[in-house]
């Protein structure tokens, strides 16, 4: 056991975790952050993917004890983050793949946000097969990857105020289209903050503090 | 749920300090770059060192410098993702740096290093498993056990070199520097041609012992009509390690005709191999003229008559033997068009 100094979304934190521990089972099960995926665990999937100094890395293959010194941000972080830069509401991103519902289970949706932020961060205009090779490190297995590009091309339409492109699935008409009432089509998770922006609990990240489920 | 066995992590901040440890611990040591490979191999009990050196905090060890004759030197911690977006990497040495660019994903190539892919133990789908797996088929040759699931009754382990860049660097001529304590506790280096760096055995491909630390890749200054490509062959467009690897070498003379050429195939035994008969049957040729269609199927033939892939990586291996000559001809092509990488996706 060692007590780990690491800067998680922001905050400098001191951790105490044996010296064999990933970077995901500190984030998960001793602070809590269960936005970090665990999916195969070794490195295929994607869903543990943080960014590490603004970078997508995987935090199941990475010792936690080496991420000492750098800036980590999690799914939990983007928020609060966009709130200290004088935005409102969620990251932008996290905003897009609500409103294009870009999730079904949403187990890859974490790490599918922090590598398209990641890519955002780099490259102020990605295109299609860009934006593809950028997330094919993240495996989702139930939407189809349409609506995740989708998401990440409406995101980057509105940071350069261009109109977003219909999907192709609405012809005749544009539900990403700004309205004078505001967006026409509303984000899955319209009615709580967290079910469309990847920081909702997945089944496994319940927390029994030691009691019996 | 994949834990990794115990041990403790040290993060030395230079070559001395790290020398220092793999001195002191011997054997119970492992050196650690990006943490992709070993890992993963740690989780399934395939390693369990004691100290796991990281030699991530070790400054000489990052970045790519040019020397005045025009050799790439590669700092050994360098990630895939630097040397694979690098301009000069790119431009000098682009079979190289197209390798880097597809080796797994885009979260691994920022993790991953060039030395650690050049280090990369070898691979076999009865040894990259879990502990229950393969204890549930009385493991194999290579760890814990004393059979061989791919050759029946083999005695010598083949899992297959896997790394995308040692075939590349094989053809480039790259040189690799290497450090170690002797035993008054002097730091000794020594270069070794990545050539003579990989022998034909699966179980530990490398001739150099576990107390030596690669600090650098050396690519000699190429020809001045150097042309270079990449094929990868693999399951996905992304993440998967390959199941076959070409890297193509074509040195143009004055008029354009091949004066000198090399073909080296990785993915298929336990060291890279160099297609010597192909790399000649393009040598005289020129590309575009009457002839170069035929020497580039000629040399596809010859490929295709030299590798003999073995069902030790997932991937059908006859169908990986068709492959061949297919990525053989389409890298060649793409070598001297200046293109690359060959990819399916």
């Amino acid at each position: 056991m060692r007590v780990l100094n690491l800067t998680v979304n922001g905050d400098a934190t001191e951790v105490a975790a044996p010296a064999h521990w990933t970077l995901l089972e500190v984030l998960r099960y001793r602070m809590g952050l269960t936005g970090s995926k665990q999916g195969c665990d070794k490195g295929d999937c994607g869903a543990c993917t943080v960014l590490i100094d603004g970078e997508p890395q995987l935090s199941c293959l990475t010792v936690a004890a080496l991420a000492e010194g750098h800036e980590i941000t999690t799914i939990e972080g983007l928020l609060p983050a966009h709130l200290r830069a004088g935005g409102e509401g969620p990251d932008p991103v996290q905003e897009a793949f609500d409103r294009c519902g870009a999730l079904q289970c949403g187990f890859c949706q974490p790490g599918m946000i922090l590598s398209a932020r990641a890519l955002l961060s780099e490259n102020p205009a990605p295109t299609r097969d860009e934006i593809k090779a950028a997330l094919s490190g993240n495996l989702c297995r139930c939407t189809g990857y349409t609506q995740i590009y989708q998401a990440v091309e409406l995101a980057l339409a509105e940071a350069t105020g261009a109109e977003p492109a219909s999907p192709s699935w609405a012809p005749g008409e544009n539900p990403w289209a700004k309205t004078p009432e505001g967006n026409a089509r509303p984000a899955v998770g319209a009615a709580g903050l967290t079910e469309g922006t990847g920081v909702a609990p997945s089944g496994g990240d319940s927390r029994t503090n030691g009691k019996a489920h | 749920m994949l834990r990794l066995p115990k041990f403790e992590v040290a993060a030395p901040q230079t070559v001395d300090e790290a020398l220092a440890l793999l001195a002191e611990y011997g054997a119970d040591a492992m050196l650690m770059a990006g943490g992709t490979d070993l890992v993963p191999n740690m989780k399934h009990g395939l390693f369990e060192p004691k100290l796991v050196v990281s030699v991530s905090a070790i400054d000489e060890l990052q970045g790519v410098a040019i020397e005045d004759d025009g050799t790439l030197v590669i700092g050994a911690a360098t990630t895939l993702q630097a040397v694979a977006t690098n301009d000069e990497v790119r431009r000098r040495a682009p079979a190289f740096a197209q390798a880097a660019g597809l080796v797994a994903g885009p979260q691994l190539r920022r993790m991953g290093t060039v030395g650690g892919n050049v280090m990369l133990d070898t691979r076999c789908q009865w040894y990259n498993q879990t502990h229950f797996w393969r204890k549930s088929l009385g493991f194999c040759l290579k760890k814990d056990g004393s059979l061989c699931h791919v050759v029946e009754g083999g005695s010598k382990c083949v899992a297959a070199a896997s790394n995308d860049t040692a075939p590349t660097l094989m053809s480039l001529g790259a040189k690799l520097v290497f450090a170690r304590r002797n035993s008054e506790g002097q730091v000794v280096r020594k270069t070794l041609a990545v050539d003579d760096l990989y022998k034909s055995d699966g179980a530990f491909n490398k001739k150099v012992a576990g107390d030596e630390l690669l600090i650098a890749v050396r690519i000699p200054a190429g020809a001045p009509q150097h042309r270079g490509a990449y094929g990868k062959l693999r399951d996905r467009g992304s993440i998967d390690f390959p199941l076959l690897g070409v890297a193509v070498r074509i040195d143009l003379d004055d008029a354009g005709a091949v004066a000198d050429a090399d073909l080296v195939a990785v993915a298929l035994q336990a060291r890279p191999i160099r297609l010597k008969k192909a790399a000649e049957a393009l040598v005289g040729n020129t590309p575009g003229k009457p002839g170069w269609d035929e020497a580039v199927d000629a040399a596809a033939e010859a490929a295709y008559g030299q590798c003999h892939p073995m069902p030790n990586i997932p991937g059908d291996h006859d169908y990986r033997r068709e492959m061949v000559p297919v990525y053989v001809r389409r890298t060649i092509r793409a070598a001297v068009a200046g293109e690359g990488p060959v990819h399916h996706v």
